[in-house]
């Protein structure tokens, strides 16, 4: 449920009762104990590095849609460096409870760790390693916003992301084989089915409130004959909030049951839905937590398997969307695996009007949900719209009334967005466009 | 006044040297360890290739798109690098300096443009100071350090303009150029001029990470 926005605006500050209950419980002997830990141990050199080399010239600020957005210092890059990990290091530790909540605020609620401002200071100060880190000492003093750490507990305790049982996943996969047979006959999908060429991992909320992905995807799979399988057992969920409350050792679990559930199935390659932060938490984070230079088996986002499928031949495109679209690039393919040629190849194959953003590519203005900013739920919700403007303007400058997106939490954001500044547009997922657009062989067919 | 000329030309300057090297090799050697030791995945994504592709496009004006949104800052800053850089080593009161001392000598600036150049970094100093004090996002990170640093870099500049024009005593200035000139020397691996040296360092992972895990471009 949504608070209202007029409500919020009246209150001068949000409680989450995460931070609120957390911050309480901490003592500075606790809070200075905790960050030394960190500091000694975890963040030695590359955090001194760039703490030292950072020259205080704010040229990092107008790459952040939250500066963009509010255009005061607090919310550039560096002025939240200053307000969190500068006075950590300087007064070692030595801070009050109160600082720790509003640490926490600054690197999980204004900061989408979108890697943006790494692309505009003269050095590459990895600011949002540096917001990470911040994060992480939070989440070790147990002061984490509410929402976002209840998602992060149900990994631990069902390694997928939304309480969803084994049975009902199994029968949610079972539920739309059913659908999808009424127009395909023949369509499977086959459950841990070992030794297959690919396994399909999707992320928690899509068995829970977006089954009709996996639909789409069984019949696009049959449909360009691919051998593949979804596990039954957990592993079968490739979301992470671990990685972004700062618990890392729950994200080496969540994510070596991700591969050891692949491994056991002996698939040749691993095959993610369109979602951004769980491509970033397989292929770039967690995948390295666990001590893999690169995954141990290879990860693919679903945009780029679509694309190699159209290369391929495999999937034919039988009439283009009309209507014009324009191309959302989100942060974790984009800046995290360079996806966006891809996409664009997918979206003048299946589209008559491509009209593009700016800036683009690499260059792309995040959604302003990604790094675990929207999981932490409606309390701090009008605060993640109201800092995207820049993305509202973004968007309308296109005219278009169609923004392809491939990744669920800028499906959220965009759509909060949308609604909120009254663009008249929707969203759609790569696999939403291909159900339109593709040609079902008739042999297939019901 | 004799005497302190020749304390600065001589003891003084050996121990600059010594502590510029000494506080260099300190700075980046145990740093080297600690990344080791702690983060040696760092090391392990090091890519010659997308690094240099990284610095190259970092040390070309207008080659980045942050540098295209900000002409003024680029040309300064620049500016600003190269005439601090090439001034010192190329002036020809200078050359004489190392003749005299090691019989060593190259090819110098005409004396008008390094006076000209001399002029463009206490410009830009000027500039950076009061950016400092206009753009709210640079002084909300402002710190009494960050002008002191300025002033340490624009003095020996300062000083040694004055003296090339002996338009205060001439004497005098000189021995507060070399003196400024000494204190800068041994401030950079102490303060944050030691980004002469992080630069190329996290430039390169950055550049590292962009290229050769992440595919993508960091400019
Ligand atoms: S990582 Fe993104 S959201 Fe965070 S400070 Fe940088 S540009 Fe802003
Ligand atoms: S651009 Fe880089 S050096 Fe400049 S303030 Fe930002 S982080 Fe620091
Ligand atoms: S949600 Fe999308 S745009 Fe936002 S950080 Fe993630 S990938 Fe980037």
């Amino acid at each position: 449920m949504a608070v209202p926005a007029t409500k919020l605006k009246e209150k001068k500050e949000i409680i989450d009762v995460g931070l609120e209950e957390g911050a309480a419980r901490l003592t500075y002997e606790r809070i200075e104990q905790v960050i030394n830990r960190v500091i000694t141990a975890e963040m030695a050199a590359r955090m001194k590095v760039y703490v030292d080399t950072c020259i205080h010239c704010g040229l990092c600020s107008t790459a952040c849609h939250y500066y963009l957005s509010h255009g005061t210092p607090e919310w550039a890059p560096v002025g939240k460096v200053k307000q969190t990990m500068w006075e950590i290091l300087e007064k070692k530790g030595k801070v009050s409870p109160e600082f720790i909540k509003r640490a926490s605020i600054i690197a999980s609620t204004e900061c989408n760790v979108c890697r943006r401002c790494s692309m505009y200071c003269p050095y590459g100060i990895d600011i949002a390693y540096i917001m990470a880190t911040v994060r992480r000492i939070c989440h070790l003093l147990g002061v984490t916003p509410q929402y976002i750490q209840d998602t992060a507990h149900s990994h631990s305790a069902t390694m997928n992301q939304m309480w969803v049982k084994e049975d009902e996943w199994i029968d949610t996969l079972q539920w739309q084989e059913g659908e999808a047979q009424a127009d395909m006959p023949s369509l499977r999908i086959a459950l841990d089915k070992e030794g297959a060429d690919i396994m399909y991992s999707v992320i928690g909320p899509e068995p829970k409130f977006r089954a009709q992905l996996i639909y789409q995807a069984a019949i696009l799979m049959t449909a360009a004959g691919v051998d593949w399988t979804m596990p039954a057992s957990p592993g079968w969920d490739n979301s992470d909030m671990c990685m972004f409350t700062g618990d890392f050792e729950m994200m080496g679990r969540v994510k070596r049951t991700h591969f050891e559930t692949a491994a056991k199935l002996r698939v040749k390659k691993i095959v993610m839905g369109e979602c951004g932060h769980a491509f970033r938490s397989v292929y770039d984070v967690g995948n390295r937590w666990l001590g893999w230079k690169m995954p141990p088996i290879p990860v693919i986002h679903a945009t780029q398997f679509y694309y190699e499928l159209l290369k391929e031949g495999k999937i034919k495109i039988a009439r283009k969307l009309k209507e014009p679209v324009t191309l959302h690039d989100p942060c974790n393919i984009v800046r995290g695996r360079g996806l966006h040629e891809m996409m664009r190849y997918l979206v003048n194959a299946t589209c008559e009007n491509f009209v593009e953003m700016y800036p683009n590519r690499e260059q792309n203005h995040c959604c302003c949900a990604g790094g675990g900013v929207i999981n932490c739920g409606p309390p701090w919700k009008t605060k993640r719209v109201e800092s995207n403007s820049i993305k509202a303007e973004q968007l309308a400058a296109t005219g278009v009334h169609i923004c392809i997106a491939p990744c669920h939490n800028c499906h959220g954001g965009l759509e909060d967005i949308i609604n909120t500044y009254k663009l008249n547009m929707h969203t759609m997922f790569f696999i939403d466009v291909l159900m339109k657009t593709m040609e079902i062989p008739d042999s297939l067919k019901a | 006044m004799q005497g302190i000329y020749e304390f600065v030309r001589g003891p003084l300057l050996w121990l600059t040297f010594i502590v510029f090297i000494g506080g260099s090799l300190y700075k980046l050697i145990p740093m080297y360890y600690l990344l080791k030791k702690k983060e040696a995945f760092v090391l392990s994504y090091m890519s010659l290739k997308y690094s240099l592709r990284s610095i190259l496009h970092w040390i070309i004006p207008f080659a980045s798109a942050n540098m295209r949104q900000r002409p003024i800052m680029t040309v300064m800053s620049f500016g600003f690098h190269i005439c601090l850089l090439v001034t010192p080593v190329f002036l020809l009161s200078h050359i004489v300096l190392w003749d005299e001392s090691w019989n060593l000598s190259w090819w110098a600036l005409p004396d008008w443009i390094a006076d000209i150049m001399t002029l463009v970094v206490i410009g830009a100093c000027v500039f950076f100071a009061f950016r400092r004090q206009i753009l709210p996002e640079v002084k909300y990170v402002t710190s009494v350090a960050d002008y002191a640093i300025l002033a340490v870099t624009a003095a020996p500049f300062i000083t040694g303009f004055l003296a090339y024009h002996q338009w205060i005593e001439y004497r005098t200035m000189l021995i507060l150029h070399i003196l400024s000139g000494e204190i800068m020397l041994m401030a950079i691996p102490f303060t944050r001029l030691v980004h002469m040296f992080y630069f190329w360092l996290t430039r390169a992972y950055m550049g590292s990470e962009f290229g050769g895990v992440r595919h993508a471009r960091d400019w």
